[in-house]
């Protein structure tokens, strides 16, 4: 297998992987810039993946071929309101957030798999029939070195998620929008003189999180699973979390370690038939993500700060 | 009203809203929550057998509570308690199967070794938290992952591409006549008495020793403590080893006691993230983890007659103990509410 060969099996697998990924880490960007932190983004891409599969698998027959994309927006309202949850919890009700997060990923997953049992009577739910398909990029896929990397047989998805990034990072810094954001996830209190309602902006900026985290999920059982059980997202959001945080809190650096982890998951999962990789033993790929975030946030890369109010409930009048 | 009674009622009141909440969702999804709480109470509490093994299964939480609220107690919030105990489990399992000893020798040493690797897995949080600032609640979730995953490779390299370790020898294992006999023969084993042991031995620590003392106080204030003259970092570290320790101690109650092996795993046990509920709800003293670890280890072991009993599935306990965490997490606005109820009656009078 030539270096080329190897290129083109791992790319392409690799922002596969990564597209679920960047989602829901941008959800973590829109979250934090506006000082709530998101441990919950695990749980709300399992409500995502959760109603992604149940709503492809219900209205399959009716709405044919464009049901998964039906079902990214069921899946992104699912996520969305229970994102709310955690809203009220964090921002009116003061509570940690951390732990509130931590409540929302136990309710997510006992949720979706209680509703799973009720519905479908077993763990699991059936495979879906209605499937994102794969298709060449007309003209781009011709184009030698690059077409076959990044234009064949590609999901759609995979474009939708880098765009949203590109989207977010203008947003972010480009609008009036994204300098309150960041005015009220950095000094709250001068949002607030300013006449900024902080309560408002951090309760729409984990609205935001909860959708994207949601649509990520529903991609991630719809291309990756094709299903959904207990196991369907394990430990996804955890990593979609640590993609933000390698990339520093900027929509753009976490799709760049977003792309980075997908390589890394690909890796441990197509590298067994790739040489040299092949005889690294498979935990160590498996582990990696994880290690290097921690390497990472040990500031090895460069220091990464975090908003500065992130994780505090602003209580008005309080210095 | 009193603080100490708010501090009390705050999780007494989230409880009954989990019940409340368990209850709706089983009308809603077309259940009957008479049925389901009955099948939860006989699960519990049914017969000797039942009672041995919600004891069991208490053992476990006991310490994983104790590990969150320990490090609670000092200011960190140690996510990581399920990769403690994952490592822990692995520690004792290992040494169980590797050699044969005298049960004087063996039985510590695993039940040590459990302990150390917890302490290790703790270490890294810790000393990032210490050295870098590295906020350890990422570090502590990357490591429970890293745990899962060497830990299962571990177990494959160790029973040669299985999937389970070999039986521990009888020499390194928790189990008990006596506890069995009384209880029907149950799993029941002394872990139990290890795991209260633990809770006396984190009282005394926090309350009777200076080291307890001084991590309150980094707890409370780590600028003052600092000023105080006392050495935060090395009290973080600490803090952190001591509550991975109590980790990988609830980890040897599985590997010694409940399944004398340990398996390769495909997801978390979920031990360590109900101890953040279980230390939450136990306000974080010692005897509050006992009181927590008894409500949420009754509730994970009743939850299993849910299914055949009342044909509910085990899941809706879990939904109740997260939303349990929920309400106590917000604990803010219960206290308002207790607040203003209190207002209210002092005016009518």
């Amino acid at each position: 297998m030539s270096f080329l060969d190897v290129l083109y099996f791992i790319v392409p697998s690799a922002i596969f992987y990564a597209a679920p990924l960047i989602l829901v880490a941008i959800g973590g960007v829109f979250s934090e810039k506006s000082g709530v932190v998101n441990i919950g983004l695990e749980g709300l891409m399992v409500i995502g993946a959760f109603v992604g599969i149940l709503f492809n698998l219900l209205f399959a027959d009716t709405f044919g071929g464009a049901t998964p994309w039906l079902a990214l927006v069921a899946a992104m309202l699912a996520a969305l309101l229970l994102s709310l949850l955690h809203a009220v919890a964090s921002i009116s009700f003061r509570a940690d957030q951390v732990v509130s997060g931590v409540a929302i990923n136990l309710l997510a997953a006992a949720l979706s798999i209680y509703l799973v049992k009720s519905i479908f009577g077993k763990g699991q739910t059936d495979f879906i029939t209605e499937r994102f398909s794969r298709y060449n990029v007309p003209f781009l896929s011709d184009i030698p070195v690059i077409g076959p990397l990044f234009f064949k047989s590609v999901y759609n998805t995979s474009f939708f998620a880098i765009a949203v990034a590109f989207v977010a990072w203008f947003v972010i810094y480009k609008t009036p929008f994204g300098l309150r954001l960041r005015a009220v996830g950095e000094h709250p209190m001068a949002a607030d003189t300013m006449g900024i309602n902080v309560t408002r902006m951090r309760y729409v900026a984990v609205m935001i999180s909860g959708a994207l985290a949601g649509v990520g999920g529903a991609i991630y059982s719809q291309t990756i699973t094709n299903d959904f059980g207990h196991a369907t997202i394990n430990g996804q959001g955890f990593m979609a979390l640590a993609a933000m945080i390698f990339g520093k809190w900027h929509p753009l650096g976490a799709m760049g370690a977003a792309l980075f982890f997908g390589f890394a998951q690909s890796l441990s999962i197509v590298g067994s038939r790739i040489p040299y990789i092949s005889e690294i033993p498979n935990v160590f790929l498996l582990i990696l993500p994880y290690v290097l975030t921690i390497i990472a946030l040990a500031g090895f890369i460069g220091r990464a700060n975090a908003p500065l109010a992130n994780g505090k409930p602003y209580i008005k009048g309080q210095r | 009203m009193s603080n100490r009674a708010t501090n009390i009622l705050v999780p007494v009141i989230s409880v009954i809203l989990g019940l409340l909440v368990g209850a709706v969702i089983m009308l809603v999804s077309g259940y009957d929550p008479l049925e389901g709480y009955a099948a939860l109470w006989n699960g519990i509490f049914g017969d000797l057998y039942t009672i041995g093994e919600t004891v069991r299964q208490i053992t476990p939480y006991l310490l994983a509570g104790l590990a969150v609220a320990f490090a609670f107690r000092s200011g960190l919030f140690n996510i990581g308690v399920e990769g403690q105990l994952i490592v822990g489990w692995f520690a004792a399992a290992y040494v169980g199967v590797a050699v044969e000893l005298p049960k004087i020798i063996h039985l510590p040493l695993a039940i040590l070794a459990a302990a150390v690797a917890g302490a290790l897995w703790g270490f890294v949080p810790g000393l990032l938290k210490a050295k870098f600032h590295v906020h350890e609640v990422i570090v502590t979730i990357m490591m429970n992952y890293i745990a899962l995953h060497v830990s299962n490779a571990l177990i494959r390299t160790v029973s040669d591409g299985g999937d389970r370790t070999e039986n521990i020898f009888a020499s390194a294992s928790l189990r008990s006549d006596f506890l069995e006999e009384l209880t029907d023969f149950s799993r029941l084993h002394y872990g139990i008495i290890i795991a209260l042991a633990m809770v006396g031995v984190m009282w005394f620590i926090l309350e009777k020793t200076t080291l307890g003392f001084e991590l309150k106080a980094v707890g409370f204030n780590q600028n003052a403590s600092q000023y105080a003259g006392m050495n935060v970092n090395k009290n973080i570290i600490l803090a952190m080893v001591i509550s991975g320790a109590f980790a990988g101690l609830a980890g040897a109650m599985e590997a010694l006691g409940t399944f004398e092996y340990v398996s390769s795993k495909g997801g978390f046990t979920g031990i360590g993230f109900d101890g953040i509920a279980v230390a939450l709800l136990g306000l974080n003293t010692p005897l509050g983890v006992v009181f927590g670890a008894t409500l949420f280890g009754s509730l994970k072991y009743g939850a299993l007659n849910m299914p055949n009993a009342a044909g509910i599935p085990i899941e809706i306990v879990e939904i109740v103990i997260a939303v349990i965490i929920f309400f106590v997490a917000s604990g803010y606005i219960i206290r308002l509410l207790l607040l203003r109820a209190a207002a209210k009656k002092k005016e009518a009078k």
